[in-house]
């Protein structure tokens, strides 16, 4: 693996084998002295076009752990706002000696167009862009569902058989679309639900099932796993969906309809979460929400990603 | 053309031996923590837990061996691709204040022994650490030196020494290998 | 002036000819009856196809305010290169081109460099921004004697407005050239909208915001009994449209670009701005029905839509690179390869698709012909034997944001003769001072001639 650019790209031994190396790495990180000399004298680059202070520290943590040295670039307010370009930036990362560069960016494909445009040698791993893919948090959700669903036992394995429902703005969500390949690749099913104008189009062509009802689909796939996207709430002013208590009548996952779920199915969120719309408190905090374990294991997927791409010998340009 | 130079009988005398060291020098089993190195020295180590087990009643071997992973702790990370790591699984009494006895299979320039203190260092800190090598093979590259040592082979830096356990080969022997063309030992 | 003997030629309807140029005029095609004398320089034209100077309707330019992109000499070179010999330069330039001022600078511009005809387009609003007709009388009765009217690169989206610009233009016999793109259907869009654009999370671009704008535009178009013109089809559904209108009697002629023929949206998995383009590439099934309606005429013409950018416009994310590929120099050899090889087209459809329908839509007279004696002498030879990788050092505007780099084109330009003199030269451009002293010659010969006349 030279980059991660997109969980569309990962092989299901590749996307196993990240998931086994993050099970190290939690180990890790349940010890006192939670580092590991792996990275030293390597230089990680945040580099954040769009504010996100959840992925930047996970990232940062990660490569901390690994030893690395990381340098935050945030976008904002720097050079790059002024009208740099993402060649320029790029190019300035190489001269200082970045070995992986983390970059998350609006504009779908960004980080794909910094890895093959020779500007920069360093390893690139897409942290978010645009409406595209978000693969290590996919990863992380994937690891976060292994170790759930088959605690104890997770090593080793993908998602054979398990039913996965991802619920909202599929449109625009990159998380959708990073974990829809994800879970593919690992044997789960997926069902999208979602009102039919924040379904993307041609998605019918997509390996996921398309439904508008929720609470159909809860009564039909009984599934393991209930994932919940944040809805933001400008969708509403484009006339995604009329008012926010219509979504969340229709499409939020409530204490009713958290009542309804197999107790032993599991509910996912990404964050941050819009608590009331998309989400109850109570299905927030239950004991079935993943939330908080979803933070810790993105940490430990990321030390993993961290570790494939920047630990061995470069592999040649492909 | 390999040469055999333990067979299984061998080796099985070779960690009897040193599992009675072993005790020896602790004065029994109280406090002790047997940490294979991956990938045979897991399984040696199981052995030598086994082993002991036996010789003093009243021992859990599952309580007292572990596996202590170095990829991390590496030297020579950056030189090869990749490497994929194994877990670290310390018995639950931790080694705060015990004998860890490190297990490998063979011991050569002393870097998989370097990486291992070092990892052991980030996971707590022994009373004291020992080392156990089925094979010691000389050639030495740090100021490192085993413990308990199974067999003393004296080897030229062209051949290569395979060490085959049933529970990972199928079969069960030390062999030496004489090409110059192969390359280095099997710990590097 | 010095006379050419083209021996060897193959005519578009597949005859043979001599093709004699004396005095920036074809004196004769008839095979064999051409002599060799003195001070007349003979070409080999074994192989190769004599068709009539291309005509591009839609070039940009850049020149007034983007001369970092091409200038009116740069891109007129590259049209040479190309076959072309004449060109319409598009409006949006800055100023944009929607004064008289503007449009006799664009000209005489074109004038002076030689390399082709150039021909202004006027912008239909003022400063294109879809408000206010600009000047279009003022443009139309210049010494531009502009007829084609465009907001190109912005679409005139209000309908009125749009029904207001088809008539009046009917005053100055001109035409409306619609960029249809609605403005609301695909604000920030980036590419063709489909399966593909969701995967790739770049805002999808209906084909709707196309269709429903030229449908919305040959009905106006029937309303008032204007003429109307369609920029650069990109949709099956927009085939159908036109096809439909045509049958009804409207008056809309239909064009379509090269790139649009051959590529399609598959590129865009790259990212590489290349390929970004207004209007975006399409699907297969768009492309093939493209390629129908340029076979069975309800496209009429096949416009290049040159559009140059400095490579910093490309070298960027997909979202922030500029729109648009440059066109000129590969635009027959990719005519060739997705129509004429493919057994849809001949080179009679070429010579009217290129040329001869693009110059009536834009009413460019004394330029175009079928070969008859005493035609005036624009006309180029194409090797369609040749089977070669598109490289850069093909293009000769000042820009280099080709698609077809790498890909294997059919048919090459060897010779380019405008008003008779030969701009280019088996492959190799002429130099700009012998053109443009040329271009002075022909210029004072023919002031002498209407003074005689």
């Amino acid at each position: 693996m030279r980059h991660l650019l997109s969980t569309k790209d990962l092989t299901r031994d590749e996307a196993v084998r990240i998931l086994d190396i993050a099970e190290d790495m939690a180990d890790v990180s349940t010890r006192e002295v939670k580092k590991l000399p792996a990275l030293r004298g390597k230089t990680v680059v945040n580099l954040f076009f769009e504010d996100s202070t959840r992925t930047r520290i996970s990232f940062e943590a990660a490569a901390k752990r690994l030893s690395a040295d990381v340098i935050n670039f945030s976008a904002k307010g720097s050079s790059v706002s002024k009208g740099e370009s993402l060649k320029d930036t790029a190019q300035t990362l190489a001269a200082m000696g970045a070995d992986g560069v983390v970059i998350r960016h609006h504009a779908s494909g960004a980080p794909q167009v910094l890895a093959q445009s020779g500007w920069i040698d360093a390893a690139i791993v897409n942290a978010g862009d645009g409406t595209h893919e978000h693969p290590t948090q996919a990863l992380l959700d994937a690891f976060t569902m292994r170790r759930r669903l088959f605690p104890g036992e997770s090593r080793g394995r993908g998602l054979d058989g398990v039913s996965v429902v991802i619920v909202g703005d599929i449109l625009h969500s990159r998380v959708a679309r990073s974990n829809l390949w994800l879970l593919r690749t690992l044997g789960a099913t997926v069902t999208f639900v979602a009102p039919a104008t924040l379904v993307p189009l041609g998605a019918d062509t997509w390996p996921a099932d398309i439904s508008f009802d929720l609470d159909a689909t809860l009564a039909l796939t009984q599934p393991d796993v209930v994932m919940m996207l944040r809805i933001q709430s400008e969708r509403m002013n484009a006339a995604y969906f009329p008012t926010a208590r219509e979504y969340a009548r229709q499409w939020g996952l409530d204490d009713e309809r958290l009542g309804r779920l197999r107790p032993d199915s599991i509910v996912m969120h990404p964050g941050p979460m819009n608590r009331g719309l998309e989400i109850s408190a109570g299905a927030a905090d239950s004991a079935q929400s993943t939330v908080l374990e979803q933070v810790a294991n993105g940490v430990s997927i990321r030390m993993a990603v961290l570790y494939l791409l920047l630990s061995g010998e470069r592999e040649a340009l492909a | 053309m390999a040469r055999t130079v333990l067979q299984q009988a061998d080796i099985a005398r070779a960690l009897t031996r040193i599992s009675h060291e072993i005790l020896e020098s602790n004065r029994g089993a109280n406090d002790l923590v047997i940490l294979g190195i991956p990938t045979r020295g897991v399984v040696l180590a199981e052995r030598i837990g086994g082993i002991i087990a036996g010789i003093e009643p009243g021992v859990d071997p599952a309580a007292m061996v572990g596996s202590l992973d170095i990829t991390m702790y590496r030297d020579d990370l950056a030189k090869h691709p990749t490497r994929t790591p194994s877990p670290t699984q310390v018995p639950r009494q931790g080694i705060d204040g015990k004998t860890v006895v490190l297990v490998d299979d063979v011991l050569y320039s002393g870097r998989t022994v370097r990486a291992a203190l070092d990892a052991l260092n980030d996971l707590g800190r022994p009373r004291v650490v020992r080392l156990a090598a089925l094979v010691d093979r000389g050639h030495r590259d740090l100021p490192i030196r085993a413990d308990f040592v199974g067999k003393n082979l004296p080897t030229s830096r062209d051949e290569r020494i395979n060490v085959r356990l049933a529970e990972i080969d199928g079969t069960e022997e030390v062999s030496i290998e004489g090409s110059s063309i192969e390359g280095s030992g099997t710990d590097a | 002036m010095t006379r050419y003997l083209l021996r060897g030629a193959t005519l578009p309807d597949g005859s043979p000819a001599d093709i004699v140029i004396d005095e920036g005029r074809i004196v004769s095609t008839a095979p064999g009856a051409a002599s060799d004398g003195p001070g007349t320089i003979v070409i080999d034209a074994g192989g190769l196809v004599a068709l009539p100077g291309l005509v591009d309707l839609h070039t940009h330019l850049r020149e007034p305010g983007f001369e970092q992109s091409e200038t009116v000499l740069t891109g007129t070179r590259a049209a040479a290169a190309g076959g072309f010999t004449s060109v319409f330069a598009m409006a949006n330039t800055l100023p944009v081109s929607d004064t008289a001022g503007v449009v006799e600078q664009v000209q005489s511009l074109g004038d002076a460099a030689g390399y082709a005809t150039v021909r202004p387009i006027g912008a239909v609003t003022v400063g294109l921004a879809g408000e206010r007709l600009s000047e279009i009388g003022a443009m139309a009765q210049s010494r531009a004697a502009v007829r084609v009217f465009s907001d190109d690169g912005k679409c005139v989206h209000d309908s009125l407005l749009m029904r207001r610009a088809l008539e009046y233009v009917k005053t100055f016999d001109g035409v409306i050239a619609q960029h249809a793109q609605d403005p609301r259907l695909t604000e920030n869009a980036q590419m063709n909208e489909g399966a593909l654009s969701s995967e790739l999370g770049l805002k999808g671009w209906p084909a709707v915001a196309e269709e429903s704008i030229i449908a919305r535009d040959v009905l106006l178009a029937e309303h008032v009994g204007a003429r109307l013109h369609v920029c650069h089809l990109s949709t099956a559904g927009s085939v159908d449209v036109i096809r439909w209108a045509k049958a009804r009697g409207i008056a809309v002629t239909a064009e379509a670009t090269p790139h649009h023929l051959l590529l399609t949206e598959d590129l865009v998995r790259s990212y590489d701005a290349r390929y970004k383009v207004n209007p975006p590439l399409r699907r297969d099934d768009d492309v093939q029905a493209l390629r129908e309606g340029v076979a069975d005429g309800t496209i009429d013409i096949v416009a290049t839509d040159h559009a140059p950018h400095p490579r910093e416009s490309k070298e960027s994310e997909w979202d922030a690179a500029a729109f648009g590929m440059v066109g000129l120099e590969s635009a027959l050899p990719v005519v060739q390869t997705a129509l004429v090889d493919t057994g849809l087209i001949g080179w009679q459809d070429v010579a009217r698709v290129l040329s001869t329908a693009p110059a009536r839509i834009g009413r460019l007279t004394g330029h175009t012909h079928s070969f008859e004696d005493g035609a005036p002498a624009n006309l180029t030879l194409v090797d369609p034997s040749d089977r070669s990788v598109f490289t850069l050092d093909r293009l000769h505007g000042k820009s280099v944001n080709t698609p077809y780099e790498g890909l294997e084109l059919a048919g090459n330009v060897r010779w380019t003769f405008h008003h008779g003199f030969p701009t280019l030269r088996d492959g190799v451009l002429a130099p700009a001072d012998e053109v443009a002293a040329s271009a002075a010659s022909i210029a004072q010969h023919r002031i002498g001639a209407q003074s005689h006349g």
